[in-house]
């Protein structure tokens, strides 16, 4: 199944054939809700990985919940306000919108099929996104090291676990950037690859965003008296 | 373009009225069963003859609201059978409007018909809910019996912290004395249910859930666990004795003179799996021994001991 | 080495899984080799194993279901068996058996055999119903599919290696934490479910994204099929509600293997929150499974009738309302925890109102075969069973939704008889309508019509025997799961739906024949239109089985039941439309990415039951790898020439107008 893609757009894309009948298009383009047919790849793909976002935005949902609930299940043991570090949340933060402002960059060098500037672009997002990484695996070492891991109280499991899931996520954003770097690198600017990275950049921002509720909602909420 | 043959559009005639007859004959009997049951042996005892008054407001609701549903469900299944039959391909005396898909009326009827029954069921739904709640005292002269469950593994222990006694899967009570319950669990989720009285309750580790309860006539009842909670589940059931006053402080006298304490170690001994076979009581009991279960500051039950046979289709966790 | 995994985890003590097992092992292996010596694995690997192909895809999802049912079914078989013996009695099943029997069969039932069922209609149907080629993403399609496979493969290993959950089909703490539940039996669940979780959301967002975004010209939403209507919503749900699903068995998880706290008994762990976000996601699964079966339904009854569906936006409305409303609901399943009345009464009216558009899609169906001229096909009556059956089981549902009616039947036989009562009802009967209404348009042949016939009576009756009681001893107190009983008064009647689920295994028996029957006579029986139920829906224009592209040119559609105006005006003109001006078509090319992926999923998951850490990273590499694989590829897709595509075309044409010639003669 294949539709084409408007001139407006990719200059580059790939030769398919439009087989439907007399076609009435927005903009050059159908949208798949009645008009002209089927909506052309980008705009599928596109919708597609919003639909996968908002599925994960739910998941995380349940996770955020589970933190609300058992908040005060401290069992004894320490609370937010006695273990939370807010300067390296700070710097946590930074490193993770910076890396979402560079992948920006990345997609404009992108669409301007600019190699050296995406390659460059998206090696510092992933030293940033890397470096978040890394000072949250150290406050997680910290916290273990002082006794209260996530097998101390369920407050502190449902941190582990909201907070890990988040680190998760970008750490399979990680494995999947240096797929869309080599790709880039070895295979150029085709439509596909293209398309992959629109993905690839949804993901990373919606992380970010992710990251904003959890610092206000777990750490600054948190750590009030 | 048309694929159907003239020949396939004439169905079967016999068998479908033969179908009609089977469905409408066998839904008729399910009622009559179920009534006549109702009134023969064959349904009792249970939720339909219940022994005392939150048992009887619940029956009062089943009933009433299972008579308004049929109302609606009776008429749309012989609806179903009668319009299937009359419309069948066959009939050439019934009327063919294909062009017919939409009525206004009929939207409205059909909107509405359902949402009046469920607005007058949700209002027995709404004061159902609070005269029926668990927590919710039972109207009586007399100063409830105050009874503390905790659900082991795999048995019931009822304390009766105002008179110093405590029983193993027998709940005695006397007739028409409201019961308030205060329910928790040494282990695992449990429901404490005694069908004839009236209403279920969770029984949960660390937290207490409330209910009320009153039997109104003498009689042994079966009480049950209702949540599955392990290998013993189907052991878990106990004896509910409704007893005059005087047999009460009968059984309460024996009791107190007689038996095992209930302390820590007792307590302990019971946190262990095991199905007991014969109720027995215990006297003797640790001032608020149930406070502290449910603080856990005795500790929740054990769980299954590994045991060769468990241990190696992998029960034990890794070196 | 291998983890917790010896020897004895396979149950040489046990003479029921053991012999289980080897038979089926034995079949399995003697069907292989006969695979192998006919050389058919080429052609299974590239028609089959490796095709994204929808309607492919649909077809192994159904057959992954209908396998699974027997074994689900088998489970039935054992469970009333031990309650009809086991009165003051131990029966043949001793607790530890019994209690894996019925998690087993709940499990494999709702998520390995109602989900693919309705899944692999949807995927089947709905790209031809929008008149499309394919879903939005079908190598992600065949992923989706594959991950399912792979979970129920999990769940029938636990079989002979190891053991099953005991803790039921959800599986509430703290039962199902390590204390209490030590053995493997929890984490096969929980990994099983997990990886088919995964797959379940891929085909979410697979049909959501091919509703919304690539339907045929002219296809506007008030135009689309009910059956694509139903299947959006159900496909909405499943996106919005499995991953709830996915957290809640993670937390299980991290509580098993790195000791956390959710729902421990110790360390503040909270085991209500388990209960109540297993069945926010519990809720809308059970609407998840019935809503493309009311569209099943919708199509049938109105194709059988010889008229449109009555109040076509009507039932759209209802759908979208259960929908939402299906979000609702989710305290009912335990209003007997302690909620406060306001919010055990708030909660039953919410369960009350979703009544209400249920009630009034039987209504509407009522009215579509009022003045219609009504055909009992095998679908049509499953169709009537379903409206005849679904009814009751919806009535003792909204008696259930009344809190203090729910209070004397939560986890009674009362419950199970309602739920069996509306899934079997509706689910059930809903799947069974459309694998004989779109059997002919898969396969090229229409099944026999008189054992299908024979097979919806023995299933219709041997249902109401085998639960019409368990609504009676539900009544007297008993309540679910018990593996043995005292009460004498429960005895008689627990023979009685014995006796019905035997019932029931005729009919399953007597579908097996009709399937066996038809393959043999298939020649017979053969659909040389496409169009063999005089149908309404776009499906119908193609041939059956459709060509791999579904249609040479994508419709133009112009109005409600685009189909139906085409034929009748070909009928009224005698003869079929101008033929289309053949070009050539890219069609998404074969990949073995799916079966691959889930095969590394398959180890990941087993290895992660065992313990075995090695295997688990070996997996998790093999699995990156695969993606990695995919995302390199170069060729995606690949050309078939105008001509082919014109001759497969033109065979089509060439049948239908015969037919029509035939017609007029």
């Amino acid at each position: 199944m294949s539709t084409s893609e408007s001139a407006l757009r990719l200059p580059s894309s790939s030769v398919a054939l439009d087989l439907r009948a007399a076609p009435v298009l927005i903009r050059g383009e159908a949208t798949g809700h009645g008009e002209g047919g089927p909506a052309p790849k980008r705009i599928v793909v596109g919708f597609g990985f919003w639909i996968f976002l908002l599925s994960d935005i739910v998941m995380f949902s349940a996770f955020f919940a589970s933190y609300a609930v058992l908040g005060d299940a401290t069992a004894g043991g320490p609370t937010a306000a006695q273990l939370f570090d807010l300067r390296n949340v700070q710097i946590e933060t930074a490193c993770l919108l910076l890396s979402s402002f560079c992948c920006g960059i990345a997609s404009l060098a992108v669409e301007q099929r600019y190699q050296q500037l995406t390659q460059l672009a998206l090696l510092v997002t992933g030293l940033l996104g890397l470096a978040f990484l890394a000072l949250e695996v150290q406050e997680f070492a910290g916290l273990i090291a002082r006794g209260a891991g996530p097998s101390r109280s369920a407050f502190l499991s449902s941190f582990f676990a909201l907070v890990g899931c988040h680190g998760a996520h970008i750490t399979a954003g990680l494995l999947w950037l240096g797929t869309m770097m080599a790709q880039f690198y070895a295979k150029g600017f085709r439509p596909d690859i293209c398309r992959r990275y629109l993905c690839f950049s949804l993901f990373w921002h919606a992380l970010d965003i992710i990251w904003v509720a959890i610092f206000t909602i777990v750490y600054l909420i948190g750590v009030r008296p | 373009m048309m694929a159907v043959h003239r020949s396939s559009l004439v169905p079967i005639v016999r068998p479908s009225l033969r179908a009609a007859a089977r469905t409408v004959s066998l839904l008729l009997l399910l009622p009559c069963v179920v009534l006549a049951g109702c009134d023969g042996a064959a349904l009792r005892p249970g939720l339909l003859d219940p022994a005392g008054p939150v048992g009887q407001a619940e029956r009062t609701i089943l009933l009433d609201s299972l008579v308004i549903m049929l109302g609606i469900v009776v008429p749309t299944i012989l609806c179903t059978l009668a319009v299937a039959w009359w419309y069948r391909a066959s009939n050439r005396r019934a009327v063919y409007a294909p062009q017919w898909t939409y009525s206004g009326r009929l939207e409205l009827l059909v909107w509405s018909i359902p949402a009046l029954v469920i607005v007058f069921l949700g209002g027995i739904a709404w004061i159902g809910s609070h005269d029926l709640a668990p927590t919710k005292p039972l109207s009586a002269d007399r100063k409830p019996l105050e009874v503390q469950v905790v659900a082991l593994d795999w048995k019931w222990l009822f304390i009766y912290p105002e008179q110093h006694v405590a029983s193993l899967n027998r709940l005695v009570t006397p007739v028409g004395t409201p019961v308030h319950f205060r329910l928790t669990s040494a282990s695992v989720m449990n429901v404490f249910f005694v069908p004839e009285l009236g209403s279920e309750i969770y029984a949960m580790s660390g937290m207490v859930t409330e209910l009320n309860l009153q039997a109104d006539r003498t009689g042994a009842f079966h009480g049950l666990a209702a949540q599955i909670n392990g290998d013993g589940f189907a052991d878990m059931t106990f004896d509910t004795r409704a007893v005059t006053a005087s047999e009460f402080s009968e059984w309460l006298a024996t009791a107190q003179a007689d038996g095992p304490t209930l302390d820590d170690a007792a307590y302990r001994a019971l946190l262990r799996q095991s199905s007991i076979l014969r109720p027995y009581t215990f006297r003797n009991i640790t001032p608020n021994l149930f406070e502290e279960i449910i603080s856990m500051h005795l500790p929740p039950g054990e769980g299954p001991r590994v045991t060769q046979a468990n241990a190696d289709i992998g029960s034990m966790k890794e070196e | 080495m291998l983890g917790k995994l010896t020897w004895q985890a396979i149950p040489f003590d046990q003479p029921i899984p053991l012999y289980t097992g080897a038979v089926v092992g034995l079949m399995l292996v003697a069907v292989l080799v006969w695979v192998a010596r006919k050389g058919y694995v080429p052609y299974l690997w590239r028609e089959w194993i490796t095709s994204v192909d929808h309607k492919r895809i649909g077809v192994m999802y159904c057959a992954l279901a209908l396998l699974m049912l027997l074994r689900g079914f088998i489970d039935a078989l054992m469970m009333r068996g031990q309650q009809a013996f086991a009165f003051h009695a131990a029966g043949f099943l001793p607790p530890e058996h019994y209690n894996q029997i019925f998690s087993a069969h709940g499990t494999i039932m709702i998520f390995f055999v109602g989900m693919p069922f309705v899944v692999g209609l949807m995927n089947y149907v709905v790209p031809l119903q929008l008149g499309v080629r394919d879903v939005a993403f079908p190598t992600l399609n065949s992923v989706g599919f594959w991950l399912t496979a792979a979970g129920s493969l999990l769940v029938n290993v636990s079989l002979v290696v190891g053991e099953f959950s005991r803790a039921g089909w959800l599986p509430y703490p703290p039962l199902s934490e390590l204390r209490y539940s030590p053995g493997v039996g929890i984490d096969y669940y929980l990994w099983a479910l997990q990886i088919s979780g995964v797959g379940t959301l891929i085909g979410g967002i697979n049909l959501v994204t091919t509703i919304l975004k690539t339907r045929a010209p002219g296809m506007r939403y008030r135009r689309m099929p009910i059956f694509c209507w139903t299947a959006l919503a159900s496909n909405l749900l499943m996106v919005a509600a499995f991953p709830i699903l996915t957290a809640t068995l993670a937390m299980l998880l991290l509580d098993r293997y790195l000791g956390f706290h959710f729902f421990t008994n110790d360390a503040g762990g909270n085991a209500m929150m388990f209960v109540n976000l297993i069945w926010a996601w519990g809720h809308p699964e059970v609407y998840i499974l019935i809503l493309p079966c009311f569209g099943v339904f919708s199509e049938v009854v109105s194709t059988f009738s010889g008229k449109p569906l009555f109040g076509y936006r009507s039932m759209v409305t209802a759908t979208m309302a259960i929908c939402v409303l299906s979000f609702m609901v989710w305290l009912h399943h335990f209003f007997t925890m302690g909620a406060s009345p306001e919010v055990n009464g708030f909660f039953g009216i919410m369960s009350m109102i979703i009544a209400v558009p249920t009630g009034v899609k039987v209504f509407n169906w009522l009215f579509t075969m009022y003045r219609g001229r009504v055909r009992f096909t095998v679908p049509m009556l499953w169709a009537i069973g379903f409206m005849v059956t679904f009814v009751i089981g919806g009535m003792t549902g909204v008696l259930l939704a009344i809190p203090p009616a729910d209070f004397v039947l939560h986890n009674s036989l009362f419950l199970v008889a309602h739920f069996h009562n509306v899934i079997i009802g509706g689910v059930l009967f809903g799947v069974f309508a459309g694998y004989n209404y779109w059997f002919p348009k898969a396969f090229g042949f229409k099944l026999d019509e008189r054992l299908g016939k024979a097979a919806f009576w023995c299933w219709f009756i041997g249902f109401y025997v085998a639960f019409v009681p368990l609504y009676a001893v539900g009544l007297m107190g008993m309540t679910r799961r018990l593996q043995h009983y005292d009460q004498p008064q429960w005895h008689p009647w627990l023979l009685v739906a014995a006796v019905g689920v035997l019932l029931i295994l005729c009919g399953i028996v007597l579908q097996a024949a009709q399937l066996i029957v038809s393959i043999r006579s298939r020649h017979r029986r053969a659909d040389p239109t496409g169009d063999p139920w005089d149908g309404r829906t776009l499906e119908w224009a193609t041939a059956s089985p459709p060509p791999l592209f579904n249609f040479a040119v994508l419709p133009d559609v112009t109005g409600q039941e685009p189909y139906w105006g085409t034929k009748r005006k070909a009928i009224e003109a005698m003869h079929l439309s101008a033929e289309p001006a053949y070009e050539p078509l890219e069609v998404p090319r074969n990949s073995p990415t799916g079966f691959v992926t889930a095969f590394f999923a398959f180890f990941l998951g087993f290895a992660l039951i065992w313990h075995i850490w090695w295997m688990v990273g070996l997996a998790l590499v093999g699995a990156y790898a695969t993606f990695v694989v995919f995302a390199w590829r170069d060729v995606t897709e690949s050309l078939m020439p105008a001509q082919e595509v014109a001759r497969l075309d033109r065979a089509n044409r060439t049948a239908r107008a015969l037919a029509l010639q035939e017609m007029h003669a």
